[in-house]
């Protein structure tokens, strides 16, 4: 069942269940954060509606940088704004930034240590009809290398706005990876967000597998792991949107409960999420794991729904796994 | 314009020019890598800044109001480590660490190893941004210090460093000086033989920046310049400064094969040698 003590959205399930998308969370978040503190600035590569920078841009227009289409150049005048007391988020779809501006990022925000966050927007297949040019599948792997950045995938808008402000008041490099498309209000206000922390979101007794989920996947999670139930079979199913610093603990207890681990990211099922945690589990508890994600493929063109159904990482293709796993264990 | 320098001032200056060369020279024979031509033909510059343009404090790197100078081409470094070391930031004797390991005196300039750098630099064409970027802060808390960026002409072949300078040209930022050291020489070869980058001044200028050019290696004639510069208040301005690579010492004069490699020990008296007694030197104009 869903957790009890979250304050979780318990119509998420429902037909006309709440659907926002993450990055509307982003645009209010910079909104409260710029009201609060007028050091925060705000940069973006020609993508101020579509990644919803548009509420900073009217409510502070002279903290607000149109940067046009050129990522390598946000990233280092953000790089300098950032050593010179500013709170800087740039802001452009992940295959541009961090994609196109990886060593910019890496030098002049991550190794120089400025305080600049990396918003990367239409991660995932979840992109949808623009296609694989703009679906970003490799973000997490990317990022999460560098020393020294966090890596927060939130997993609705209101988890968004919570990243984005816990982001923009602490001091160093974040990367924070947003949605195009709605998805379903999985959280309410009440919910807890911390950078660095992990939670179960759907709880059993003598759960049989851990199912580990980041950002809007984590709905289909909880589909499944509401199917799965119904067939007999109990799993823990928790949030991870801290990628980066990873909850070591709850996860790392969660593998040693269950024995057994599904990671599930719209993401390549290489270097993400489950890349990340069998890291992890391989060095303080060794666990079978199967990943749900890209398999080492680029998507295409097509509805969100389309694609998690062709490229198996929908509920469905999620109790597949947790059933093989089983079978593993 | 009149020079506000005394003969004796400049002549002091290139005095420490040709001590930042010594100094220079021996650091790199005792890192044993590192590159020679760029930082011998900017000593000049970076005397000028460092003793005389900066406001600056060698004791108090991170002073609120200091003009701020970013470096871009960051492998030149031991030239900037050198005047650093002389004007004070920290002691002479610390420059015999540059490159090695658990040292403040990073190959490539590095910010939090050293206060004082600004930025980190080191992959080209990243500076003028940074640059900008603190430029823009200073303007959004309307502080008056000035940002000075060297960039080298080699880096204009990177695509960032144009987005730069077209941004700076959009903003009109005004407390952002350029200087471009324009010494005709990258790794492969010659720049033009390389990758053709003239006319640099029609392309600047289209981007909407105001160009001056001037002798890099004449400090007089460089001061007078960057004082032109800080007057011009509609554009940010380029300085392209002509420099001669490898400057103060003969064999290394205007051969590009000294832009990545440091003097062995032969090759290293030779040059102190020839900076010591500056044998067959024009005389100052200013003696």
């Amino acid at each position: 069942m869903l957790n009890p003590h979250l304050y979780l959205n318990t119509n998420m399930f429902d037909e006309d269940a709440e659907k926002k998308p993450t990055r509307d969370g982003f645009g209010t978040g910079l909104v409260k954060l710029g009201t609060e503190d007028p050091n925060v600035v705000v940069l973006t590569a020609d993508l101020s509606e579509s990644t919803r920078t548009d509420g900073f841009e009217k409510a502070f227009p002279e903290r607000f940088f149109e940067m046009g289409v050129a990522e390598q150049n946000m990233a280092t005048v953000a790089a300098g704004l950032g050593v010179s007391g500013k709170t800087a988020f740039i802001s452009s779809y992940a295959t541009f930034s961090p994609g196109r501006n990886w060593e910019q990022i890496r030098t002049t925000i991550v190794y120089n240590n400025a305080n600049v966050k990396v918003a990367g927007h239409h991660s995932g297949v979840m992109t949808g009809p623009d296609g694989a040019t703009h679906q970003a599948t490799e973000d997490i792997a990317i990022t999460r290398v560098w020393p020294g950045m966090d890596v927060i995938v939130p997993c609705d808008s209101i988890e968004a706005e919570k990243a984005t402000i816990a982001a923009g008041k602490k001091y160093g490099p974040v990367y924070l990876r947003f949605t195009r498309d709605k998805t379903p209000v999985m959280t309410t206000d009440k919910t807890p967000f911390e950078i660095g922390k992990a939670r179960v979101f759907w709880t059993s007794e003598q759960p049989e597998v851990t199912i580990l989920a980041t950002g809007y996947m984590l709905y289909q999670a909880l589909l499944a792991a509401k199917k799965l139930d119904a067939e007999g079979i109990p799993v823990l199913v928790i949030n991870v949107p801290s990628i980066k610093p990873m909850d070591t603990k709850t996860i790392v207890d969660a593998a040693a409960q269950t024995g057994a681990v599904v990671t599930v990211e719209d993401h390549q099922t290489a270097g993400g999420l489950g890349g990340a945690v069998a890291e992890l589990l391989a060095q303080h508890r060794p666990t079978p794991m199967e990943f749900i994600g890209l398999t080492d493929t680029f998507a295409e063109s097509g509805k969100p729904e389309e694609l998690l159904k062709k490229y198996k990482m929908d509920d469905i293709a999620i109790i597949e796994k947790v059933k093989k796993i089983i079978g593993r264990k | 314009m009149t020079l506000e320098l005394t003969d004796k001032e400049i002549i002091d200056l290139e005095e420490k020019a040709n001590k930042t060369r010594e100094l220079i020279i021996a650091t790199l024979l005792e890192a044993g890598s590192g590159h020679s031509a760029g930082p011998l033909g900017m000593a000049d510059i970076f005397t000028a800044f460092y003793f005389h343009l900066l406001h600056h404090d060698p004791k108090n790197p991170e002073w609120d109001d200091r003009d701020r100078l970013i470096l871009s081409n960051g492998h030149i470094c031991p030239v900037r480590y050198v005047s650093m070391a002389m004007s004070g930031y920290f002691p002479i004797e610390e420059l015999k660490t540059l490159r090695k390991i658990n040292s403040r005196l990073q190959g490539h300039p590095h910010r939090t190893a050293l206060a004082g750098l600004e930025t980190t630099s080191g992959p080209l064409g990243s500076g003028l941004s940074q640059a900008i970027g603190i430029a823009l802060a200073a303007r959004l808390d309307k502080k008056k210090y000035k940002v000075y960026c060297l960039t080298s002409d080699g880096e204009h072949e990177e695509g960032n460093i144009w987005e730069a300078a077209m941004f700076a040209g959009k903003e009109k930022l005004n407390n952002l000086i350029e200087v471009m050291d324009r010494n005709n020489i990258q790794i492969d070869g010659f720049t033009e033989d390389v990758m053709p980058l003239e006319p640099l001044r029609d392309k600047y200028e289209a981007f909407g920046w105001h160009v001056l050019e001037v002798d890099g290696n004449n400090i007089a004639a460089f001061i007078e310049t960057v004082e032109e510069a800080k007057a011009i208040f509609e554009k940010p301005v380029l300085i392209i400064a002509h420099t001669i690579p490898g400057k103060g010492v003969d064999f290394m004069e205007n051969d590009f094969t000294w832009h990545g490699k440091p003097p062995d020990k032969e090759e290293a008296k030779k040059a102190l040698s020839e900076l010591r007694t500056l044998e067959g030197k024009i005389e100052s104009e200013h003696q």
